[in-house]
């Protein structure tokens, strides 16, 4: 084997078949830990953590916000990593991983903006304000919706996913670029008085439970990410002879 | 390495003369342009202090959706007669034809809008003191245009309707090129010095030169076998 560097789970993965199986096995405790570590954090966040001395009660969307925004980027980060992987070792799985992500990605960056807009409301007194983050976050939610539609224009299904593993690509190369940009355009017209998010400024009673929905939240995505992944293994493995037997026909 | 070379030089020569025998294509990106930028006065206001300050960004976003509608053809006729097949089945490497098609495609749409631009900031009521900035920042920003273009044009060759899908693709891809440009204008219309933007808009062409075609390449191998 001329890459025999790579440890064995790696190959192991690249069979729909296994992957179908040990996805079964994770999912019960990304439900258990998540759906506890979920509750843990919201109620947490939500009742004990105390209240923000200049935006009161209102600050804890961030529980909620936060995380959304950080797995919005790094979903995207793992579809273009799959889809590399995809392209890289011809792997069907890292193609359906990034297939059944990107909807999710695109969810999460629509939930971090309606949060955020929420949040913006009583806080600047407008539902939406050209920040660099928020433009940022939309352009996020912009490349999330181009593979989608890529995806589903092409018939052919390994064409497909090889076409929006090179966007995404694409995409990751220029969210820097954007991000950066989109910086430094904001400050250009106007200064920078959002800035709300400061962690430092923030106490430990503060962060700890925003920590611990950061953590739920990647806990009960993955769990959807692997519950689309296992649909999208049967739909297109449904020729195959485990398939059929698995579903006893 | 001489073959590669004149691989590039045929690929361009053929592209400009197919261009310019069909003329009437070769303008519509033009007349676009000029009609994109007309909307505006009429469908906003037609007072000149008001379109002058929005000038530079009219402008800008006039010239990157006419690049964008201009892109859909980049490889479509090619993949429509085979050609693009030979092209591909060439021992050469793939991103030196999309190289020399960019090219031949940019000096007839963003070096011709570039050229036209001025007109237009005649027409929004632009200071004559932005025009400089207007014109270098679209010399050095369409390049980067038709480059990123070229990878939607390449990822949607194979599918009958890939006109709005284009623009879905690459438009958020395009928001960098047109920050800086729009800046650079907006700069020289207040008098900033203007080469910190211009260096930019050369640093993102320059990414793009070395790293759109490679990334277009790969998408028309991927839409031609599919």
């Amino acid at each position: 084997m001329a890459s025999s560097w790579l440890p064995r789970w790696f190959y192991q993965l690249a069979s729909p078949r296994w992957c179908y199986s040990i996805t079964g096995k994770l999912i019960p405790w990304f439900a258990a830990i998540g759906g506890l570590l979920f509750v843990i954090g919201l109620v947490w966040g939500l009742a004990f953590a105390p209240s923000d001395y200049q935006q009161g009660n209102s600050f804890r969307i961030i529980y909620l916000h936060v995380p959304t925004a950080i797995l919005a980027q790094s979903f995207y980060m793992l579809m273009a990593i799959a889809g590399a992987i995809g392209l890289i070792w011809k792997m069907k799985v890292a193609d359906m991983v990034a297939k059944s992500v990107a909807p999710l990605g695109a969810a999460l960056a629509v939930l971090a903006l309606a949060t955020g807009a929420i949040w913006g409301k009583p806080t600047w007194g407008s539902w939406w304000v050209w920040d660099a983050r928020l433009t940022s976050m939309l352009v996020l939610l912009f490349l999330y919706l181009g593979v989608m539609a890529l995806n589903s224009a092409i018939e052919s299904e390994t064409t497909a996913a090889k076409s929006t593993a090179v966007l995404a690509l694409v995409g990751l190369v220029n969210i820097p670029i954007i991000k950066y940009s989109v910086e430094w355009w904001n400050t250009l017209h106007q200064p920078a008085t959002f800035k709300i998010t400061e962690k430092p400024a923030m106490p430990a009673e503060m962060w700890m439970p925003l920590l611990v929905m950061v953590i739920a939240l990647y806990l009960v995505f993955g769990l959807a990410m692997m519950l689309r992944l296992r649909n999208e293994i049967l739909t297109r493995e449904r020729r195959a002879g485990w398939v059929k037997e698995l579903l006893g026909s | 390495m001489s073959s590669t070379l004149q691989l590039f030089k045929q690929t361009f020569r053929r592209d400009l003369t197919l261009a310019f025998r069909r003329k009437s294509e070769l303008v519509n990106p033009l007349i676009f342009f000029l009609i994109v930028a007309s909307l505006f006065p009429i469908g906003v206001s037609p007072e000149p202090n008001f379109l002058s300050q929005l000038a530079p960004g009219l402008v800008w976003v006039a010239a990157l959706l006419a690049t964008l509608l201009s892109m859909e053809t980049l490889f479509k006729s090619d993949y429509e007669d085979g050609s693009l097949e030979q092209l591909l089945l060439s021992p050469q490497p793939v991103f030196l034809v999309v190289l020399s098609k960019v090219l031949a495609h940019w000096l007839l749409s963003g070096l011709a809008l570039t050229l036209v631009a001025p007109l237009l900031g005649v027409m929004l009521f632009l200071p004559s003191e932005g025009m400089p900035g207007l014109m270098l920042s679209l010399l050095l920003g369409t390049p980067t245009l038709s480059l990123i273009g070229a990878i939607g044009a390449a990822l949607t060759v194979g599918l009958r309707r890939g006109g709005v899908l284009i623009s879905l693709l690459v438009l958020p891809l395009y928001i960098p090129v047109l920050i800086f440009g729009s800046s650079a204008v907006q700069a020289a219309v207040t008098g900033l010095p203007l080469d910190g933007y211009l260096a930019l808009l050369g640093a993102m062409l320059a990414l793009a030169l070395a790293l759109a075609p490679i990334a277009a390449g790969a998408a028309l191998r991927i839409s031609v076998s599919g």
